[in-house]
């Protein structure tokens, strides 16, 4: 299970990449992998206004619909359309062609509240209960 | 995940790095590769399903037909011989307890073969059927592991591991025979809508029994398959699930299980109200939704048409033999007829899905 050290990380099981004030969000690969097979993506509208902690999309696997939450706040300003059609992108790459929404942070001191690698490793090592 | 029942392949699943869920109080494989994969080998191959959680509950004495005949809504007098008789159990008001298959096991006997989440339950529910009734009932679901090798490949792979003639063997009926040595009870019967059979033996045979087959059928593609495939494959074949298409609040008319009910046969649990409900009409159906928008149906979503509701989805997902999104739904009847057009709400969005014919996947019979 890969970690990458330039990201940072929600207790959601959301990852951030952070260029300037934008902001690229998908979820980890623990969390693809706990789903299992992803077959339906939900993403917002370019534009859309999010709050830290706003749902901002749905991921379905075959046996369950979960909710994406956005780890910072921000203004939708690119979206993966290509998802649409192949959201299974996000259990083959769930850092790289899995990207899901890009954002203008309102706030990029609020990437300050979200985990690096090491801090998200050891929380997935603890609901694994290892 | 304390408090929950593990069958004798427990650890196997483990072994196998399968991702363990609860399924009516029991700790079960949902997956061990991924549904997809698993669900297109059984199409295509073969899957072996851990089906060990299902109940199997035998009745004995003089009054065992009687109160077979009693519990269920089909004709007991067809379950002879090497014939299974799928039927549903009801409640005196039509509601359903369970569905089950009977196995007739020679003069005043039978096996039932239950739901696991419904052991209990139907066990009470039997011994209070049984009064002024010459009837031993035994709940040995413990001590019975039962195991379902399905798909096209099934036949090939089992036929060299046994000593009878499983070729022979017609949809529905079974046999005692010998598997990789071990005394079985093998049934031509499944729950995936392929060609397979589900065996039945002493618990503590199981992992060894698990293992060889799988061994044996390795070269011709046999994997292990999980509870999700289990259910991506039944809802394609359309084949009812307790607790979704039956229930105590669904009738099994409305469920389409018409041909299991037999009303002329006389006297059973359910049997007036099933007969009032045929006299005045069935309330409601169950038919089959395919979306044409996106969104995956899920149990519970409302169906609308024209603004109105008209019934909710039973079972919904996206169907991996047919790479679309159907569901089951129980609607009103008449509100709708194939091709016609509703819609689902979605997280309160309204997605549009069309009426098809069930079942929505048949295999192709050689």
């Amino acid at each position: 299970m890969e970690f990458p050290t330039n990201l940072y990380y929600s207790k959601d099981h959301e990852w951030v990449e952070v260029e300037g004030n934008r902001a690229r969000i998908g979820i980890t690969d623990y969390a693809q992998e706990s789903l299992g097979d992803i077959v339906f993506v939900e993403l917002p509208q370019v534009g859309d206004e999010l709050a830290a902690g706003d749902s901002f999309g749905v991921v379905e696997s075959v046996k369950s619909a979960s909710d994406v939450y956005a780890p910072v706040g921000g203004k939708v300003v690119a979206v993966n359309e290509a998802l649409l059609d192949s959201p299974q992108d996000i259990n083959a790459d769930p850092y790289g062609k899995g990207w899901m929404i890009e954002l203008e942070m309102s706030d990029p001191a609020e990437v300050e509240d979200l985990m690096d690698a090491g801090a998200y490793r050891q929380l997935v090592k603890e609901e694994k209960g290892e | 995940m304390a408090g929950l029942k593990k069958t004798p392949l427990y650890e196997e699943h483990i072994g196998a790095g399968a991702r363990m869920v609860e399924f009516g109080g029991w700790l079960m494989p949902v997956q061990y590769t991924g549904i997809i994969e698993e669900h297109r080998q059984v199409r295509n191959c073969a899957g072996l399903f851990d089906v060990s959680h299902m109940g199997e509950i035998v009745i004995k004495g003089p009054d065992a037909f009687n109160l077979v005949q009693k519990l269920i809504t089909n004709d007991a007098a067809r379950a002879t011989g090497d014939r299974v008789l799928y039927s549903p159990m009801c409640y005196p008001d039509g509601g359903v307890v369970d569905d089950l298959l009977v196995y007739p096991q020679g003069e005043g006997e039978y096996l039932l073969v239950v739901n696991a989440g419904n052991i209990d339950k139907d066990f009470a529910w039997i011994r209070e059927n049984t009064a002024g009734l010459a009837v031993e009932i035994s709940d040995i679901s413990p001590a019975t592991a039962q195991l379902a090798l399905q798909g096209p490949l099934a036949l090939a792979i089992l036929q060299p591991l046994t000593d009878v003639e499983i070729a022979l063997l017609g949809y529905y009926r079974w046999t005692r025979g010998r598997v990789l040595g071990v005394d079985c009870l093998i049934s031509r019967t499944g729950y995936t809508g392929e060609d397979g059979f589900e065996i039945y033996f002493e618990a503590g045979n199981a992992p060894a029994m698990w293992r060889q087959l799988l061994a044996a059928g390795q070269k011709a593609g046999l994997v292990p398959a999980g509870l999700g495939a289990r259910d991506t494959l039944r809802l394609e074949a359309a084949l009812p699930l307790y607790g979704h298409e039956l229930g105590p609040a669904i009738n099994p008319l409305e469920a389409g299980l018409s041909r299991f009910v037999c009303l002329e046969k006389g006297e059973f649990n359910g049997r007036a109200a099933l007969a009032a409900q045929r006299e005045a009409g069935i309330k409601r159906r169950l038919v089959g939704l395919a979306m044409v928008d996106r969104g995956i149906p899920r149990p519970g979503y409302p169906v609308l048409a024209g603004g109105r509701e008209i019934g909710y989805i039973t079972s919904g997902s996206y169907a991996p033999t047919l790479e679309k999104n159907i569901a089951l739904a129980l609607m009103a009847a008449g509100s709708v007829s194939a091709g016609a057009e509703v819609e689902v709400s979605i997280r309160d969005r309204l997605q549009r899905a069309v009426v098809v014919d069930l079942p929505f996947y048949r295999r192709t019979k050689k």
